[in-house]
């Protein structure tokens, strides 16, 4: 009696929300999809406009109190201050896909002017972006990018092309000009370092690094303990191995951390990209020369100007506008709205301590 | 507030709406008028848009919520039936089915994970916390077994749009709908039926409800399936609503739902609750929540409301109660009773 009444239930109620969740079409696939964003923005830009005053902009980074970026949206507000906007700063604690979105509702509710997002998910984010943008917000993206028919301009903390080619300097640098080395990677499907690691490989293939060996490429996990143990295999396996390129700071950390106990200190360099805080010790001490990495301040600053000249006017997002970004001077407009922040910053013991993340 | 003193000869059923479930409702819509005229940009029609969209999922698992609480039992594993939902509907599109067959699969697998947990409760006689701690934790792994750590995000816009859209363009979200009929069905199967009172006696006393001739087994059967099944038509919006199938859809879910049921005046051991009550309950976590942010409330803080408000909601009636208790046993020994002696404790 009772089970009958409930599948009775059941099925009526799924059958309910089944009519009316399914909109009356045919049968679609993925094949049959297509679909396009709304247009780019078609309003002409005006590089003469002066640069408004209090332009209302929001940080919405991946996650709060993450140290990276807490780092990238100081510089934000940094830039802020210096356009006399308003900054404020809002986010989930978790950095999960769907998270952003209340986020963003909000703020347009709350009417910003400029909003500058890390995306936690390229598509997720998108309807309300988009929503946004129709409610008259500029969107601009920093660090990871969503997809592009969602927002007016991407910040690029670095071409792929510029972080394999400071990867080959480094090497080519440290060894002297000739010699062995290797490369101590994250997992061997890691996106971003099989990109930089293969820009790497390309410039190695050159002729003016004719005298550098590439040994092998070691997979350390991006986690400490198996980065450790990969960097003290390589310098077993490879005697003669002059440097150790680890593209991950995770990996570039654990590396120079075995050689700085290790009998390879002052003989073996390693280099890569870090973290000035994480890199310190290992350049006092003289096992790290040099390392590099993007500013994560001038991520934010430069999200920043660009959000205040779109909402300016001065530019729209269109490939090969100009505008200033006060102390890192002028930036072009690239392909796809996207603006590439420039070669990354190296530290050695010169500079590492005007930094601090 | 409400007022605490029932008289005897009401019916159970109106006196309790006229305590914590009214008081809950009453709240809720103190606080949505109150937000409404304070907080700027909260009372237009896009953000109750947002606010409706925001608590679409959880209202939608609360429903059968409410009934598996009401019995007594717990479904923890709803956000991750969610996700693995999301995760198998993503990886069926990406191996070229129709979204129209996707759709029914999606609910009918939520179903049939619902079925796994009430095997586990009814069949093995398992606790129900344990058993859906257990399949929290493996339908989350499940779920980045199916999709890993990827995204599915090519969903026909036809399908997402509407998830996303409003009813002419007002301000009611076109999901409000299926919401609707499905709280008016599950509201008048709890308050209106043989199945409901089943589960209020087996909630209030399992061996009372059997000797009463109520197969109390196969009915925590049947609510862990539908409460499946809900989830499973909440990971389907959920995907569409966001066109991202992803297997951390939802994560951590499962105990603003819990929350939303407790705030709403349903007890944790079973046997009391309305439906309606666990509805506004959600109302007001979400709209609490919408209108802090617009604040500019820090989460930390956000936080802490939320949970001082379970606290007290979990309280309170206990307060009330033995309040009661102690206000009868003065009742029979003074003949006049003192309604003003609660009206303190109440505030």
């Amino acid at each position: 009696m009772s089970r009958r009444f409930l599948t009775g239930a059941l099925s009526a109620a799924t059958a309910a929300g089944l009519v009316l969740s399914l909109t009356a079409c045919g049968g679609t696939t993925k094949n049959d999809n297509s679909g396009s964003g709304p247009a780019q923005s078609t309003a002409a830009a005006n590089p003469n406009a002066a640069t408004k005053q209090g332009v209302k902009m929001a940080f919405l980074p991946k996650q709060l109190n993450n140290p990276y970026s807490d780092i990238e949206v100081g510089g934000g507000k940094a830039a802020l201050d210096e356009l006399k906007g308003a900054y404020k700063l809002v986010g989930p604690n978790d950095a999960s896909a769907s998270s952003q979105v209340s986020y963003i509702n909000t703020l347009i509710q709350q009417q910003q002017d400029v909003i500058g997002i890390a995306a936690n998910d390229p598509n997720a984010v998108c309807p309300s972006l988009n929503q946004a943008r129709s409610a008259g917000i500029k969107v601009v993206t920093f660090d990871s990018d969503s997809a592009k028919d969602c927002r007016d301009l991407f910040i690029n903390q670095a071409s792929t092309q510029g972080i394999g080619e400071q990867l080959a300097k480094q090497a080519k640098d440290l060894s002297g000009g000739s010699g062995e080395i290797a490369v101590l990677s994250a997992t061997p499907n890691a996106t971003n370092q099989n990109a930089w690691i293969q820009v790497l490989q390309q410039q190695l293939a050159k002729p003016e690094y004719a005298n550098l060996k590439l040994d092998k490429i070691a997979y350390g996990n991006d986690d400490d303990q198996k980065s450790f143990q990969e960097a003290q295999g390589l310098l077993q396996s490879f005697p003669k191995l002059k440097v150790i390129v680890s593209p991950t700071t995770v990996g570039i950390a654990a590396a120079a951390r075995y050689v700085s106990s290790s009998s390879y200190k002052g003989k073996v360099a390693v280099t890569g990209l870090g973290t000035p805080n994480q890199m310190r010790a290992f350049v006092k001490d003289g096992t790290v020369k040099q390392f590099a990495l993007w500013n994560p301040a001038d991520i934010g600053y430069l999200a920043a100007y660009a959000g205040v000249a779109l909402s300016s006017g001065q530019i729209t997002g269109a490939p090969g506008q100009k505008f200033k970004a006060g102390k890192l001077g002028e930036y072009t407009v690239g392909a796809n709205g996207e603006i590439v922040l420039g070669p990354p910053t190296v530290f050695d013991a010169s500079n590492i301590d005007k930094f601090n993340f | 507030m409400s007022d605490a003193v029932v008289p005897r000869g009401r019916p159970a059923w109106l006196s309790r709406l006229a305590s914590w479930d009214a008081a809950v409702i009453l709240v809720t819509i103190v606080v949505l008028l109150v937000a409404s005229g304070v907080v700027d940009n909260f009372g237009t029609g896009r953000n109750y848009t947002f606010l409706l969209l925001d608590l679409l999922p959880i209202a939608l698992i609360a429903l059968p919520m409410t009934f598996i609480i009401v019995t007594g039992e717990i479904d923890l594993s709803v956000a991750s039936t969610l996700g693995l939902t999301s995760a198998v509907m993503g990886s069926l599109w990406n191996a070229g089915l129709t979204i129209e067959s996707i759709i029914p699969i999606s609910i009918v697998l939520g179903a049939i994970l619902g079925a796994v947990n009430g095997f586990f409760v009814t069949m093995l006689k398992l606790p129900s916390l344990a058993v859906t701690i257990g399949t929290m934790a493996l339908y989350r792994g499940l779920a980045f077994v199916v999709l890993g750590d990827g995204a599915v995000a090519d969903f026909p816009r036809a399908y997402t749009s509407w998830v996303t859209g409003t009813l002419g363009g007002g301000p009611i979200p076109n999901v409000l709908v299926p919401l609707a009929v499905l709280a008016v069905v599950f509201g008048v199967v709890l308050h209106a039926t043989p199945i409901g009172r089943a589960v209020f006696a087996a909630g209030a006393s399992e061996q009372a409800a059997r000797f009463a001739g109520v197969r109390t087994g196969r009915l925590k059967f049947w609510l862990y399936v539908v409460c499946g099944a809900m989830s499973g038509l909440a990971g389907v919006l959920w995907t569409l609503r966001y066109s991202s199938a992803r297997a951390d859809n939802g994560f951590g879910m499962e105990l603003a739902v819990v929350a939303a049921v407790l705030l709403g005046g349903v007890s944790i051991f079973g046997g009391k609750g309305t439906l309606p009550g666990v509805l506004a309950g959600v109302v007001l976590l979400a709209g609490l929540q919408n209108a802090l942010r617009l604040q500019d409330v820090s989460n930390e803080a956000l936080n802490i409301v939320t949970g001082v408000l379970l606290i007290v909601s979990v309280l309170l009636p206990n307060i009330v109660s033995s309040a009661r208790a102690a206000l009868r046993r003065r009742r029979r020994r003074s003949p006049s009773p003192d309604p003003g002696a609660l009206a303190g404790i109440e505030q």
